[in-house]
């Protein structure tokens, strides 16, 4: 035992250092390294190409002032509270249906799930096209009889944000639901049966048994739900660019335009940055309950 | 003719789809009186159970609680409580909210729940524990609140799915011991389903022991160790499990059991009917076979060589062969047996069950 | 089912009503709801059967009357973008050969990280993990123009290793979290008993887990062959127009301002993007619901 030499500390598990080379690479140079570059960056007034000359909080003031950034947050605070809102009463909603021991209960799953598969731009495309006055739903409706029908949500600015929540919920709440349907099915069954000897209906046993059982669910889904809250760009770009005017901007696509397009690089970063600002107010709580929470519990 | 019984089960059938669970299945059981029902997983012992509670629709027959045909009521208006293998605890509210939540959604005044909660907590010794959550007790307290929410129902029917199943052993007993002080005091009716023998036995009037959605024998502990109807059943009581000898009955004279060139006297067994020749297995258990002066005492004796020693500490159970069989032989845990050591062996006939070899039944 | 044994009263099976008012309501509702999702299917697939003068006349849920797969054709060869006329069969074969390689790239990166978390957890393993999946969370908009700078001075700015390179980088957290999470579930002696057997890191990795390791496999490329393959972000950064992916591409036929709109031609085109997609998951079924289980509900 004496003579065994002791291994060199960094030497161990040499192999398995040099696998998780691309790992800890992207972890430090991508997502820590990159991020910093960008929010230090957001201090400069860099413009076409990136610079150092720091300028202190006037890009925020900029952006503040700017009447499109402004549209793009009133935008994503309405769509994502709503989508938020109705991702999860749907999604639970719609799962709850498919745990009542349904018949064809696999070929509805597959149904609503479907959209999940698709892209934002198919998605986008296609719902542009049924809301189509011209040709969809309120030509339709028209052509009922009802001749003063209007629901034009694509041409109409009051409105637009709706019109991309359609296609968001569409697309999103099969997602949603296939957790939701996970969690409940998660729950024991005795839980159930005891509920039925105790007399207690079946949608008050939802609301205050199952539903206080499934908090961690419901944790996840609304923090899969917010990360794709504030990344939401495809969809608009495809379905309505933005339009009419500026009136269904975000701020990922004004990001993106800042940075290639008008050659606004500083802004960019300031936007960029506030964006990460909304997912940490999101974050942290949850890390904190999440990881935190479990430390203190055991 | 109900009127005595608790919970009478008449021709019940169940089945799902083309797997029949329970077949004409009839089991009366008497006011306070404390039923095991026992037997290997898959035998529908909690399938039966949950039938009674009315979590399952059964196929045809009929069940009545207290005098009352409840085969289609719903499990909260047939007057039972249930415990569950899980304790399935309602988890986000606290000990006091679990027992009274099923009583505030009965609309009952709310003096009556806190009388109810706090006599239930007395009788299981919880007072202390009504404000907890589940996630704050052991698993003894957690099966003790869910013994609680069946008490509060003030019900005369209790029914126990593997209420121990989850706890450690120690845990085990002593909770065991409890059920059966709160039997005692209670005086319910209790239904208790269990793939645990000790349990059965300890607890239990009466055992009914379930295979394959049939109940093989219903009768009470002693007579069900004593006089098993049948193989499985002698061979599913007792641990080490009987030993088991294929011979012949002959009854030429009189009635002697015959195998592997050996003949042993029948004389003091109590057949079920007259005695009738013909191929059967003989049965005894290890603790009634018997060594030293006791064998020589006995209506049988034979010499046989130990082949392994297995000490338990308050006795020891020797394997050797005897008549062509392996066997087991229960024996003090003091005396000193070698592997190799003759060892002379004997039984007496009044301790023998006898099944007839095909039918495997009692003879 | 007559009385076999003269019992009075209720007995056997609780008759219920097969048209109850629960089961009116519940499989109501679930017909409008198959209904509502259904819809937009249905929509894609008549419009882009139709000719343009029975779009103008009809209305979108007319089924078509003559049938004609002349928009299909034209979609997929002839089809303009603005910039050129060669339909998405140009986008098509570019998001292949951005497909091939960033799956088994990032697949193969993300397996052996996974391993390594699970079975050689080394001193700041952890800590390296726990960073790569918040970074899941981070928008991608903060991090687009330093990966720009990088992509430039690694010479992959414009080129399609560039664009497999960011896929992999982006696809690590949730493969890393699916693979790290199933080698764990493996039974830890299997792992044991191959090091007493004297097996390495990768005589271990290839010669027990992979061949353990197939279904996770599949899951992971389901994830990332949808995933890649819906990408426009990416495609549109830090690709340049001739190798832009098929849904860039489409974005760009279906929203050119140039030319009479023809709406035919637009959903057969959003059709054809969708359908590899769409096929992917009809024949995986269970597996895509456990694979998008897998990154939801752990993670």
């Amino acid at each position: 035992m004496a003579d065994a030499k002791r291994p060199n500390q960094l030497l161990r598990n040499l192999n398995a250092k040099v696998a998780a080379i691309p790992m800890v690479a992207t972890a430090l140079v991508v997502f820590v390294g990159c991020t910093i570059w960008t929010i230090v960056h957001s201090f400069t007034k860099s413009k076409l190409l990136p610079k150092t000359d720091f300028v202190g909080l006037d890009q925020y003031e900029r952006l503040w002032k700017t009447n499109k950034w402004l549209i793009s947050i009133e935008n994503l605070a309405i769509y994502g509270i709503c989508s938020l809102v109705l991702s999860i009463c749907i999604g639970f909603f719609l799962a709850t249906l498919l745990d009542q021991k349904i018949r064809f209960e696999n070929t509805i799953r597959t149904i609503i799930l479907y959209p999940f598969a698709l892209s934002f731009v198919v998605t986008g495309l296609t719902w542009q096209w049924i809301l189509n006055p011209d040709f969809g739903v309120q030509k339709i409706v028209r052509s009922l009889g009802w001749e003063s029908f209007a629901f034009d949500p694509l041409y109409n600015q009051d409105i637009v944000i709706y019109g991309i929540l359609i296609a968001a919920i569409w697309q999103g709440s099969g997602l949603i639901m296939v957790i939701m349907l996970a969690g409940l099915r998660g729950i024991d069954q005795e839980i159930w049966k005891a509920a039925r000897v105790d007399g207690i209906p079946k949608w008050k046993t939802y609301i205050f048994i199952v539903i206080p059982m499934m908090r961690p669910v419901f944790v996840t889904a609304l923090v899969l739900i917010t990360a794709g809250i504030v990344k939401v760009y495809d969809l608009v770009v495809a379905q309505t660019n933005g339009g009419p005017g500026i009136a269904s901007e975000v701020p990922a696509k004004y990001v993106i335009e800042s940075m290639f397009k008008n050659q606004n690089l500083g802004q960019a970063f300031a936007a960029s940055t506030m964006m990460l600002v909304t997912v940490l107010i999101i974050l942290v709580p949850y890390a904190y309950l999440e990881y935190g929470g479990k430390r203190r519990a055991k | 003719m109900t009127s005595t019984s608790s919970v009478s089960i008449k021709h019940l059938d169940l089945s799902f789809g083309a797997v029949e669970v329970l077949k004409d299945l009839n089991l009366e059981i008497a006011n306070g009186e404390f039923l095991v029902l026992l037997g290997a997983s898959g035998c529908g012992k909690s399938t039966l159970l949950n039938c009674i509670a009315g979590l399952l629709d059964v196929t045809g027959g009929q069940i009545h609680i207290k005098g009352e045909n409840v085969t289609w009521a719903e499990p909260s208006e047939r007057g039972i409580g249930m415990v569950f293998q899980s304790y399935a605890l309602y988890p986000q509210m606290s000990v006091e909210g679990n027992l009274s939540f099923g009583l505030k959604n009965a609309k009952l005044p709310k003096d009556e729940i806190k009388k109810r909660v706090q006599r239930a907590a007395e009788v299981l010794q919880m007072e202390d524990l009504l404000k907890r959550k589940p996630a704050a007790l052991s698993g003894g307290q957690r099966q003790r609140v869910a013994i609680g929410r069946a008490l509060v129902r003030d019900v005369d029917v209790f029914l126990f799915d593997e209420p121990l199943s989850n706890l450690d052993a120690k845990l085990r007993a002593d909770l065991r011991v409890e059920i059966k002080r709160l039997h005692q005091q209670l005086h319910n009716t209790m239904i208790y389903v269990t793939h645990d023998q000790v349990e059965a036995m300890t607890l239990a009037d009466r055992i009914a022991i379930m295979k394959d959605g049939l109940i093989q024998q219903l009768a009470s502990p002693s007579e069900i160790y004593n006089k098993p109807a049948n193989k499985y059943v002698a061979d599913f009581i007792g641990s080490p499990s009987m030993n088991f000898f294929l011979g012949a009955v002959n009854t030429d004279g009189a009635p002697t059991f015959e195998t592997a060139g050996q003949t042993i006297p029948l004389t003091g067994y109590e057949f079920v009917s007259s005695p009738a020749a013909g191929n059967a297995w003989m049965g005894i258990r290890p603790e009634h076979i018997v060594v030293g002066e006791a064998a020589e005492a006995s209506d049988f004796k034979i010499d046989t060589s130990v082949e392994i020693v297995e000490p338990m500490g308050s006795d020891t159970v020797v394997w050797c062969e005897v008549m062509g069989e392996r066997i087991r032989i229960r024996i003090d845990g003091q005396s000193s047996v070698e592997p190799g050591d003759t060892l002379r062996i004997g039984f007496d006939a009044a301790r023998l069950s006898l099944f007839e070899k095909t039918t495997e039944s009692r003879i | 089912m007559q009385n076999k044994y003269n019992l009075e009263g209720p007995q056997g099976t609780k008759p219920r009503k097969r048209l109850s008012g629960t089961n009116i309501m519940l499989y109501g509702t679930l017909l409008v709801v198959a209904f509502y999702y259904l819809l937009p299917l249905y929509v894609m697939v008549t419009t882009s059967l139709k000719g343009m003068p029975e779009i103008r006349a009809g209305n979108i849920f007319d089924l078509p009357v003559d049938i004609t797969f002349e928009p299909w054709v034209k979609a997929w060869s002839t089809a303009c973008t603005g910039l050129n006329c060669d339909g998405l069969s140009r986008g098509f074969w570019n998001s292949v050969s951005i497909l091939v390689p960033s799956v088994a790239l990032s697949i193969a990166i993300a397996s052996v990280n996974g391993y390594a978390l699970a079975n050689w957890k080394f001193k700041g393993s952890e800590v390296f993990f726990t960073i790569l999946i918040f970074g899941a969370f981070i928008p991608y908009q903060v991090m687009l123009y330093p990966i720009v700078i990088l992509l430039r001075e690694v010479g992959l700015m414009g080129s399609l290793w560039g664009l497999v390179v960011v896929h992999t980088i982006f696809g690590m957290p949730i493969l890393t979290l699916l693979f790290r999470n199933y080698f764990t579930s493996l039974p830890d002696e299997l792992f044991k008993a191959a090091r007493v057997d004297g097996a390495g890191f990768w005589g271990i990795y290839f010669q027990v887990m992979l061949p353990m390791s197939l279904p996770i496999f599949v899951v992971a490329m389901i994830i990332q062959v949808t995933g890649i393959w819906n990408d426009f972000l990416f495609g549109v950064i830090y690709t340049k127009p001739d190798i832009y992916p098929m849904t860039v591409q489409l974005n760009n036929i279906v929203n050119s301002v140039q030319g009479v709109k023809e709406y035919n031609v637009n959903m057969a085109a959003t059709l054809l993007t969708g359908l590899v997609p769409l096929i992917i998951y009809f024949a995986s079924g269970k597996l895509f619901v456990r694979g998008i289980a897998a990154g939801a509900v752990k993670g």
